[in-house]
């Protein structure tokens, strides 16, 4: 598939190394920093097991274009998961945030990171776009626990289908308090997680508490056992955390404007934000795209989580993801080229490649959608 | 006697009367009446110079045109309404000499042609050419030996063009401290007002009032506008741009900033590039600008409703 003469050369050198096999030492330190620039493949089965939904939109049309996913490695994702592997987990959980300009790549980076989670057998709380459980809601009913709450039945109830479809293995854990969903029912202790989540999936009303329910049960149950068959390690995964202490654009019956604290599944979401547990990490990721009411130009933390939200999240780890450099950028054309994306005569030749490199600035979501027309 | 014919009063409508002004064609003056009037033009231009103590014999046209200034001042806006005193050639428009003699018959043979000159011409080059492929030809003869025997003639179909790049003015190349070459340039396009400076042995990096140029121009059609003059001169990484913009809309902004690139890339490239650039339409200023809104309508051309009653 290599096309004129000079340039084939360079083109079949890169494409040894374009792509790699996922494999179980995939992670290991070492291959990963030699294939720094480079795509590894996801397999068909962690992708529809672990990212349900949790991949950018556009990313997923691209998965189903190419027929398979492939992943670049770049930096902020390989220093994530080094701080992961050499992060204690008796001690509570580090926080870290994904920051950055528009498009660099803060959720593609925290998806792999994610994946590193599942393939070392941690359970996996992934809330894929915060912003979403902030906007647009259809319905917001009054809680049935609490009165001044409000509950959002079908994202929670969404949520929890895609927690069961990511975290099977775990469903027969066990659990340790009684709650009591209404007069008539109620789930026992020592039930397995799966029916508790069963309950939420089928009583829409409740769905939200079962979420809070949930959260709080893994939290309980993460630092417990180091070791025997109820170990396990917690990833807490929430993209666009932004969203949890910026404003809603949701409305009250009366018409005045919602706060966060207001609805039940962002107070518990904050409630897993903090570290007053152990076992587990949490990864966080900033996004101005979904958030509301903040201007384009705000990429830093502090810009986009707020005095409150800061104060909140401190202390934390910052990742800064930023443009693609020279050597990605070359690797994403490569690839490009590889899978006949760039149909363009024109664009396969050298005066091509200056011209995505000015148009797009090296950013690769505008690389992405310059080529897609390409 | 001659018996007297009974008169008949023969009745014609009066649009028959009235000249038809239409086919009569511009006004025609005779010779004669010109002739005259540029000898009142000369007594007048003698009158003239006497009453404003200047010398008869070197009085100019600029000296008339200045004494009827002072004599006459008026205060109208439009030049051709003031009062003007010319050589009579200059304002009786000049008739084309008649072109057939008195009993019809036109003097050149092709006059029905209706392209007379350029027919006559054909007959001239088509014992060397057919013209079909004259201008194919013509580059042919140039291209053979001893061209230059028929030099004369050929001199007579070629016109010199101007080459008009040397009218422009290139900024100068100014250099740092540190030996790094730059030049400053502005560009303006319907109202918004671009400043830049482009610095050599850079790495592309365009900075614009402070942004970088992704986050100033989301709209890709503003960043191909950036793109073009260094993407036609072919020095894609080299440069860096540091810029300042203000006023109008984005497109506007780009369109400004796309002229002061191209003035500020004259200093670095060399003549024939210049031309090159001249005619891509690099170096022109954009003349359009928003039409005025005119009284009677709702914009410039949109009208309102209309209403048939």
């Amino acid at each position: 598939s290599s096309t004129d003469g000079p340039k084939s050369a360079h083109f079949d050198i890169c494409s040894k190394n374009l792509k790699y096999k996922f494999s179980e030492n995939a992670f290991n330190t070492n291959i990963l920093k030699r294939h720094s620039g480079q795509y590894y493949t996801l397999p068909p089965t962690h992708i529809q097991k672990l990212f349900p939904y949790g991949l950018p939109p556009r990313f997923q049309l691209q998965i189903k274009t190419f027929n398979e996913g492939c992943v670049m490695v770049r930096p902020p994702a390989l220093e994530l998961i080094s701080y992961l592997k050499r992060a204690d987990y008796s001690k509570p959980p580090l926080r870290y945030v994904l920051y950055g300009d528009i498009g660099t790549g803060k959720t593609m980076s925290l998806c792999h990171a994610l994946h590193y989670c599942y393939s070392q057998g941690w359970l996996i709380v992934h809330v894929p776009d915060a912003h979403l459980w902030v906007k647009n809601c259809k319905e917001l009913l009054p809680s049935s626990s609490r009165p001044s709450r409000f509950d959002q039945p079908i994202q929670a109830s969404q949520w929890l289908k895609n927690f069961k479809i990511t975290n099977e293995r775990f469903l027969s854990k066990v659990q340790l308090e009684r709650y009591v969903w209404t007069k008539r029912e109620s789930t026992e202790k020592g039930q397995p997680l799966g029916e508790l989540i069963d309950q939420g999936v089928n009583r829409m009303k409740s769905s939200s508490d079962v979420v809070g329910a949930v959260l709080r049960e893994l939290r309980l149950q993460a630092g417990g056992a180091t070791e025997g068959e109820g170990a396990f390690k917690l990833a807490v995964a929430v993209d666009g955390v932004n969203a949890l202490w910026g404003k809603t654009s949701l409305k009250k019956e009366d018409r005045t404007m919602c706060e966060p604290e207001e609805l039940t599944l962002i107070h518990n979401l904050r409630k897993m934000m903090k570290n007053n547990w152990s076992g587990g990490a949490i990864l966080t990721a900033l996004s101005q795209t979904g958030s509301v009411f903040k201007p384009r130009s705000a990429y830093l933390p502090s810009e986009l989580l707020g005095e409150e939200g800061f104060d909140n999240m401190e202390p934390f780890v910052p990742v800064s993801v930023s443009n693609y450099n020279e050597k990605e950028f070359e690797s994403c054309y490569l690839y490009y080229l590889d899978r006949n994306w760039l149909q363009h005569p024109h664009s396969r030749s050298e005066e091509g490649k200056k011209e995505l490199i000015f148009l797009s600035n090296k950013n690769p979501s505008i690389l992405e959608r310059l080529c897609a027309f390409l | 006697m001659v018996p007297q014919l009974p008169l008949r009063q023969i009745y014609v409508a009066s649009s028959l009367w009235k000249k038809n002004l239409a086919a009569a064609g511009p006004q025609k003056f005779t010779q004669e009446f010109i002739d005259k009037q540029v000898e009142e033009f000369e007594v007048g231009k003698r009158h003239l110079a006497n009453m404003m103590g200047e010398d008869p014999e070197t009085f100019t046209q600029e000296d008339i045109d200045r004494s009827i200034a002072y004599l006459f001042p008026s205060g109208l806006f439009e030049k051709r309404a003031r009062p003007v005193m010319k050589h009579p050639e200059e304002i009786f428009p000049k008739q084309t000499a008649i072109q057939w003699d008195a009993e019809g018959r036109p003097f050149h043979f092709l006059f029905y042609t209706g392209k007379q000159s350029y027919y006559s011409l054909l007959h001239d080059v088509y014992e060397k050419i057919l013209y079909m492929r004259l201008i194919q030809l013509m580059e042919l003869l140039l291209s053979m030996p001893y061209c230059s025997l028929e030099e004369e003639f050929i001199l007579k179909f070629r016109k010199q063009l101007e080459v008009q790049s040397s009218k422009y003015e290139i900024p100068a190349l100014q250099y740092d401290p540190q030996g790094v070459a730059f030049s400053v340039a502005d560009g303006r396009r319907k109202s918004a007002k671009a400043s830049i400076t482009l610095r050599d042995s850079g790495s592309g990096n365009i900075t614009i009032n402070g942004r970088n140029y992704l986050h100033y121009f989301p709209v890709l059609q503003n960043r191909e506008q950036l793109m073009f003059p260094l993407l036609f001169v072919g020095m894609m990484g080299r440069f860096d741009i540091e810029g300042s913009v203000e006023g109008s809309g984005h497109s506007a902004q780009a369109g400004a900033l796309r002229l002061a690139i191209s003035r500020a890339l004259l200093s670095f490239v060399s003549e024939g590039e210049v031309e090159k650039m001249r005619q891509a339409g690099l170096l022109t200023a954009d003349p359009r600008i928003r039409e005025r809104k005119k009284p009677g309508q709702e914009g410039a051309r949109k009208k309102f409703t209309w209403k048939k009653r």
